[in-house]
């Protein structure tokens, strides 16, 4: 089966008005042989018409987006990983807190683990996962996206693993250097783990999504890191000075781009606004981006720790929400014929019914 | 036109061109295209749509005949107003796509270019990751959710290498579809459209964007009337050219995340 989703149709069932109207007319044509005037509409008009203002029939031209759900939360692991591997490195390099060192190293390797499992359930064929990498295809953001992934899982796994075998029996160079390399490597892989999504998604067929191919990796990116702070803090690790500016920057950026979604009202961007995906987009804006700045900000200033917490679980949420939010506005976009087709913006009426044309 | 210059390693470049004036709306072509290819079926689902039930093509439906139903006040074939509304049918297909979406976006190189030049999906090495679905600038090809695997036309590849016509034009009982090598077929159209218009027909067109960054499809059409009611995109665009703004994009954000986060703990050294 096919699964082409019908265009919208007015749901209009036997009112009382067109069934009086109908008995009127049987009545004047059993009286006078003829008819006069208008007579009722049919159930379910105005039908939808096959015209160059109106499309095939408004049914959809592009294909909506198979992916399961998998994928956005994928999207939302693998960006909070990779931003982690950066912290990770950052923290290793500039500070002695070796703690958030470890910490940052496991959240990564984590997500390490969990992404290729949530990228591999999405597939059709889930046993030819490896087929992504029987080639090396730069012009296919997927493909790079498996190689990427394949690359930041082992090097987080190896930085994180030397972590604890030096945490367990003591220090060693050759482990330190094992750990401190694979983390650099993890940290530059992770850069492009937490971009490469907007890439993925930027550069599509999908309107909405193409017509945000340089905000997406933008957006993306401190999505990442947002949610990578947040979990990091929610760990223990709310007395770091570095992550709590880090987390402001991540939402001030949330806020600039919300608004930048905000403003864009033109047909392309009505999925951001309008239905369910407007009302996940707006709800992940607001939550990862002027949320928790206030409440960063706030906390910052009266020391209420608490209120840092909340941001945190803010941010999270909000993150995960975006990257939901920005895949159903995808499928919205699908559906939306008019823009692919350029349809004018205000249709006239152009076919009139039989009956009018009688008259 | 050169005929020799699209021999490629020995062999010529097909088309496909779909005449829709010559087209009577049997669905032949999506009867044979199912039984050749042994195609599931799509359901007995009704539309409401005038006689097009089968709606859009897809995972299971390669050829697709659309049925355009003219308003009374454009007038088509001698259409006075109050008179029956004519219809305009063409079938639609995989477009076979100079620069191909699904092709480039493929991650596993399942989807690939055979020596006819048709667009062709491995379905051995296809592992269902369903970018190509969102790549293709027609919305054409579509996993089938069942099998796991992406589908569309094959251009009948198997037909091509036996020297065959693909099943969809072999059937077509008026040769609304026409098969042969491309720029041969490319100046039939031509001909055709030059021919129409000296008949009167002043609304027809051949759909081909060869001005658009897809360069121009192996499955072209003539039409009559707007392309757009026929649900052709008059743009359509490749979705490889979003790539370079794209990454470069996620450059300069990957370099900021890096200098955000070296910045944001310079000032947290030696607690």
């Amino acid at each position: 089966m096919s699964r082409v989703p019908l265009p919208e149709m007015p749901d209009r069932v036997p009112d009382q008005h067109s069934e009086a109207r109908l008995a009127e007319i049987r009545r004047e044509a059993a009286e006078r042989g003829t008819v006069s005037g208008k007579g009722a509409l049919p159930i379910g008009a105005p039908f939808p018409k096959a015209t160059s203002e109106t499309g095939y029939y408004g049914i959809p031209m592009l294909k909506e987006p198979q992916w399961t759900k998998e994928i956005p939360v994928y999207f939302f692991v693998g960006g909070a990983a990779g931003a982690a591997a950066v912290v990770a490195s950052a923290a290793n390099l500039l500070t002695d807190n070796r703690d958030l060192v470890r910490d940052a190293r496991w959240v990564a390797a984590v997500g390490g683990m969990i992404s290729p499992a949530l990228l591999i359930s999405d597939l059709g064929v889930p046993s030819r996962f490896l087929n992504m990498l029987r080639v090396f295809k730069l012009q296919s953001p997927m493909n790079m996206g498996a190689w990427t992934l394949t690359a930041f899982s082992t090097f987080a796994g190896a930085s994180a693993f030397a972590n604890l075998v030096r945490q367990k029996f003591g220090e060693a160079l050759p482990v330190r250097l094992i750990e401190n390399s694979s983390g650099v490597l993890a940290s530059l892989t992770g850069m492009v783990l937490s971009t490469y999504t907007g890439v993925l998604i930027g550069a599509t067929a999908i309107p909405v999504w193409n017509d945000h191919a340089v905000s997406l990796p933008h957006h993306f990116a401190a999505s990442g890191v947002n949610s990578a702070v947040s979990i990091l803090e929610l760990l223990g690790h709310d007395d770091s000075r570095g992550l709590n500016l880090l987390g402001m920057a991540a939402s001030a950026f949330e806020v600039y781009e919300g608004m930048e979604l905000e403003l864009s009202r033109d047909r392309v961007n009505e999925p951001l606004h309008k239905g369910l995906s407007g009302s996940i987009v707006r709800a992940g804006g607001i939550l990862s981006g002027p949320v928790p700045l206030a409440l960063r900000v706030v906390s910052l200033i009266t020391g209420n720790m608490k209120m840092r917490r909340v941001a945190c679980w803010a941010s999270l949420v909000g993150s995960l929400l975006t990257r939901f939010g920005w895949v159903q506005a995808g499928h919205a976009s699908a559906k939306d014929h008019r823009v692919p087709l350029q349809l004018p913006e205000k249709v006239k009426e152009i076919r009139k019914s039989s009956h009018e044309l009688a008259a | 036109m050169n005929q020799g210059s699209t021999q490629t390693n020995g062999h010529r470049t097909t088309a496909f061109f779909t005449d829709s004036t010559l087209c009577i709306g049997c669905k032949a072509c999506e009867v044979a295209c199912k039984e050749w290819n042994q195609i599931s079926e799509d359901g007995y689902d009704w539309s409401s749509f005038s006689y097009d039930n089968t709606m859009a093509v897809g995972h299971s439906t390669w050829r697709h005949v659309k049925f355009v139903e003219n308003p009374t006040t454009v007038g088509l074939g001698g259409n006075a107003p109050g008179q029956l509304p004519s219809w305009s049918f063409s079938s639609d297909v995989c477009k076979h796509c100079e620069e191909a979406g699904c092709l480039e976006a493929c991650p596993t190189g399942a989807i690939v270019r055979m020596e006819t030049g048709a667009v062709f999906v491995q379905p051995d090495v296809c592992n269902g990751c369903a970018y190509c679905v969102v790549s293709c600038p027609f919305g054409v090809v579509e996993k089938n959710e069942e099998d796991g695997r992406a589908f569309k036309c094959t251009f009948c590849s198997d037909r091509q290498k036996a020297g065959l016509k693909p099943a969809c034009a072999q059937a077509c009982p008026t040769e609304s579809i026409q098969f042969g090598e491309i720029n041969q077929l490319r100046q039939h159209a031509e001909d055709r459209l030059k021919d129409l218009q000296a008949k009167g027909v002043d609304d027809a067109v051949i759909y081909n964007p060869v001005d658009t960054s897809v360069k121009g499809i192996h499955a072209f059409f003539l039409l009559r009337g707007d392309p757009r009611a026929y649900n052709l995109p008059p743009q359509p665009e490749v979705p490889t050219i979003y790539q370079k703004k794209a990454w470069t994009s996620a450059a300069v954000a990957a370099g900021a995340m890096l200098g955000a986060t070296l910045l944001a703990f310079l000032g947290d050294n030696r607690r």
